[in-house]
């Protein structure tokens, strides 16, 4: 085991969980609005939002599935030693973490059931930087509309069409998150390619 | 008290509680299951409210209980103080102080704002209930949007009683797809789910929590020829003199004399402090006594 999987936890796990929850909340309860996460360092090239996230909601009941450069041995030691996590495929994960392009198709993620739609994935999509410039959403946490850089368009507007179903997203970048819950109606056909992290 | 306890749940519970909240905010209006953990206190007194508000507060947080509108009762006071001791946290009773509301049978009357939690009490989450005993039933009612006998039972309402009779619980459907209790707030507080703050419902026997976002369209069920109506007393408050709150009748001696009082009781001594008057105002008789 590295000695890097031994450090990066919060320094008050509860108080820092805490505020972490609170970040991930008001992030996906309010679309395209961005938040402050911190205190959780993970091994690069998971960012401190990330690691954050996974600290606050993950732990041995969580099925997690790394992607592409997240799936390293630096990082599964990390998340077996602060988290505990299960490491799973796309088809049994409750959670996912990687680029946008490593995280595809994300058609593999679990939508859940007709009865059980909260059975899905939470895809944890890492970028380069956030920003409002970007996509027009509306829906539920939205007053009217409101804008944020998504990595694509249509995948978003089909796993909004599953609604109730579908998988949910957090962008991350630095210290900083955004939430995109599968209710999100989303127009525009901007798609900032170069925000993604490569 | 142990750091590993804050807000007196262990981390792994509220880490379970706290991704079923995200769930139920991803799909709002549907009841998401979560394992509810015995609280030191009775059922009766909000254990469902109490994991929601214990997985949501943050050290910085101002925390406000109400209890049919008053921060006074024993159930009220109890559960802040219960978080005031767990999670070290600043209680208040003025509505806009406030980031977490913890809330039982009301809203309350001012308008609530971004970055305030409003976090209910649920006795009986599933509003098919008394239709459906089974839940297997339910759950499959709500997967199929089958809110027909819904419908059916509050059009009976009407053929009884010439208008629909409930007046507490009255169900609501949730951005045009889920059916939803409220919990057992008077349909008079209805109109005000469509608001700027989160609203999380817990409730702990029947181990469920759902959500309503922000800004997120909230109807109560009606019909075109009966349509929805919140229902107001035809009374000022006898202490405030507002006519647009909602009111609690109170017998005030022993021959039956009775005065009507905003059920917001924070929102009714504001209003008192700020010079408004009612046919019954403390002030006003000790005013006439001096004359
Ligand atoms: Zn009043």
């Amino acid at each position: 085991m590295q000695e890097q999987s031994l450090i990066g936890a919060f320094e008050a796990p509860p108080q820092d969980a805490a505020r972490a929850f609170r970040a991930a909340l008001e992030a996906l309860a309010r679309p395209g609005t961005i938040h402050e996460i911190k205190g959780g360092q993970a091994p690069a090239p998971v960012s401190e939002a990330a690691a954050s996230l996974l600290l606050t909601l993950c732990d041995p009941e969580t099925p997690l599935c790394l992607m592409g450069r997240h799936d390293t041995p630096e990082i599964r030691d990390w998340i077996a030693f602060q988290i505990g996590a299960p490491i799973v495929g796309p088809e049994s994960a409750m959670f996912a973490l990687g680029t946008w392009t490593a995280l595809q198709p994300i058609t593999n993620f679990l939508i859940g059931t007709p009865e059980y739609p909260d059975r899905s994935t939470t895809l944890i999509v890492e970028m380069e930087a956030l920003s409002q410039d970007g996509a027009t959403l509306a829906g539920p946490g939205i007053k009217e509309t409101a804008t944020l850089a998504l990595p694509d368009i249509e995948p978003f507007q089909m796993n909004h069409a599953l609604f109730p179903l579908g998988v949910d997203f957090y962008f991350t970048a630095g210290t900083q998150i955004a939430g995109l819950p599968r209710s999100t109606r989303i127009s525009g056909t901007q798609v900032l390619e170069a925000t993604e992290a490569n | 008290m142990s750091d590993y306890n804050f807000a007196y749940l262990d981390e792994q519970t509220k880490r379970m509680i706290r991704r079923a909240i995200l769930k139920g905010i991803a799909v709002p209006g549907y009841q998401v299951p979560f394992a509810s953990r015995e609280m030191p206190m009775p059922y009766g007194w909000g254990t469902g409210g109490v994991q929601v508000s214990a997985a949501c507060l943050c050290p910085e947080d101002t925390l406000k209980v109400i209890d049919q509108g008053a921060d006074d009762t024993t159930n009220a006071v109890s559960i802040r103080k219960f978080f005031e001791k767990t999670a070290e946290i600043a209680v208040t009773e003025k509505t806009r102080e406030a980031t977490v509301i913890q809330t039982r049978h009301r809203i309350p009357e001012e308008p609530l704002t971004e970055g305030q939690i409003l976090v209910y009490q649920v006795p009986i989450p599933e509003p098919l209930r008394f239709l459906e005993p089974r839940e297997t039933e339910t759950r499959k009612m709500h997967a199929l949007e089958e809110y027909g006998l819904m419908h059916v039972k509050l059009y009976e309402d009407i053929a009884k009683h010439g208008h629909i009779a409930t007046s507490y619980a009255y169900p609501v459907k949730v951005e045009d797809r889920y059916v939803m209790d409220p919990s057992p707030i008077p349909k008079f507080d209805n109109p005000k789910m469509d608001m700027a703050a989160i609203q999380l419902f817990g409730a702990g026997r029947e181990q469920r929590i759902y959500a309503v976002p922000p800004y997120t369209k909230v109807v109560s069920l009606d019909f075109e020829d009966h349509p929805f109506d919140p229902s107001k007393a035809n009374h000022p408050c006898d202490l405030c003199g507002a006519e647009h709150t909602y009111l609690d009748e109170v017998i005030i001696d022993d021959e039956g004399g009775r005065m009507f009082v905003c059920s917001d009781t924070d929102y009714c001594a504001e209003r008192q402090a700020e010079g408004h008057r009612g046919r019954l105002s403390p002030s006003e008789n000790i005013e006439k006594a001096a004359e």
